[in-house]
């Protein structure tokens, strides 16, 4: 077996280690500020790991809504609250975390050590329903983009669902920032009538 | 023939790694919007997870075209496009909230937060 090594694969370690960095840099500093606009750059990796691993879409679904939409939601929320971590955390609390941590994430990595090994072929997921997409999707629903098909045609239900998670969320924005906009109303109505 | 040990697991290990620096914020960590940040972390490696088991060496992006053999999977690419959706959604509501809390306590930390409610009680 001659080791072939692709540019690919190298880009596609080079972003892993570059998330790393960056995830560590979010737990550790405490300007918020800093931390909302290191989180947009870390989903920024991301979309640009997805485009290494062939998932275009996803990349610029989150370069949209990951990158873009959540950091401005949370740069807002910044303005209404304060742009500084206050506490440290306590040693205490922050050994018990540690060591939770790392217990998990070795259970983790041994649970992953007889998976499918990355970008195998022979893997059960590649072996499913997806040659079906492949093979079939363009006489079926006749879009070149197997996720364009798969998304609105063959699990078109599950958009629906996740249609009903995005209204679900904004009617309890709505209630909550809503609720606030009035209560401000009537006190100002009471001020007025105590004048 | 490709050897599929380069990388090998690798990128599942730095998943469980990101995950674990998300997940540490979110049980470590006082302040609210620092939560939310971990959350997102952990949201993210969870996604990377999903990529990495979509992807096949030597495939390409899956839009058919002449003269493409290999695809990577479809699947897993259409699972996160809606779990991205749906990670936005939650975290607009958990900012809505951190913002009434602010306004009913006057603070984002978890821990003086606590002491406020053990007070009024």
């Amino acid at each position: 077996m001659n080791i072939e090594i692709v540019t690919s694969d190298l880009l596609n370690i080079a972003t892993l280690i570059f998330l790393a960095v960056i995830g560590i840099a979010i737990a550790r500093i405490r300007n918020l500020f800093a931390v909302v606009m290191l989180s947009g750059i870390y989903s920024l990796m991301g979309a640009s790991l997805y485009v290494i691993l062939d998932a275009v879409d996803v990349a610029f679904t989150e370069a949209a809504v990951g990158a873009g939409a959540s950091t401005v939601l949370m740069i807002g929320t910044l303005a209404l609250t304060s742009s500084r971590e206050k506490a440290a955390t306590s040693p205490a609390n922050a050994i018990k975390g540690l060591i939770i941590c790392t217990l998990l994430g070795a259970a983790l990595i041994y649970g992953s050590l007889d998976m499918p090994l990355y970008g195998d072929p022979s893997a059960p997921i590649h072996h499913h329903i997806v040659p079906r997409y492949l093979n079939d999707s363009m006489a079926e629903i006749a879009v070149p983009n197997v996720v364009t098909s798969v998304l609105a045609g063959y699990r078109g239900f599950d958009t629906m669902g996740e249609t009903f998670v995005i209204f679900t969320a904004a009617i309890g924005v709505i209630t909550l920032i809503g609720r606030k906009r009035r209560r401000r109303k009537t006190s100002k109505d009471d001020g007025g009538h105590d004048s | 023939m490709i050897d599929y040990s380069f990388p090998g697991l690798f990128n599942y290990w730095v998943v469980f790694l990101l995950m674990m620096i998300g997940f540490y914020i979110v049980i470590v960590h006082e302040n609210l919007i620092k939560k939310i940040v971990g959350l997102n972390v952990f949201q993210v490696s969870v996604f990377i997870l999903y990529i990495s088991m979509a992807k096949i060496k030597g495939g390409t992006a899956p839009i058919l075209a002449d003269g493409i053999e290999v695809y990577s999977n479809p699947l897993p690419h259409v699972l996160i496009l809606t779990a991205i959706v749906v990670g936005v959604a939650t975290t607009a509501l958990g900012l809505a909230l951190v913002v009434r809390i602010q306004e009913s306590f006057g603070t984002i930390e978890d821990n003086e937060i606590r002491d406020i409610e053990e007070r009024q009680e």
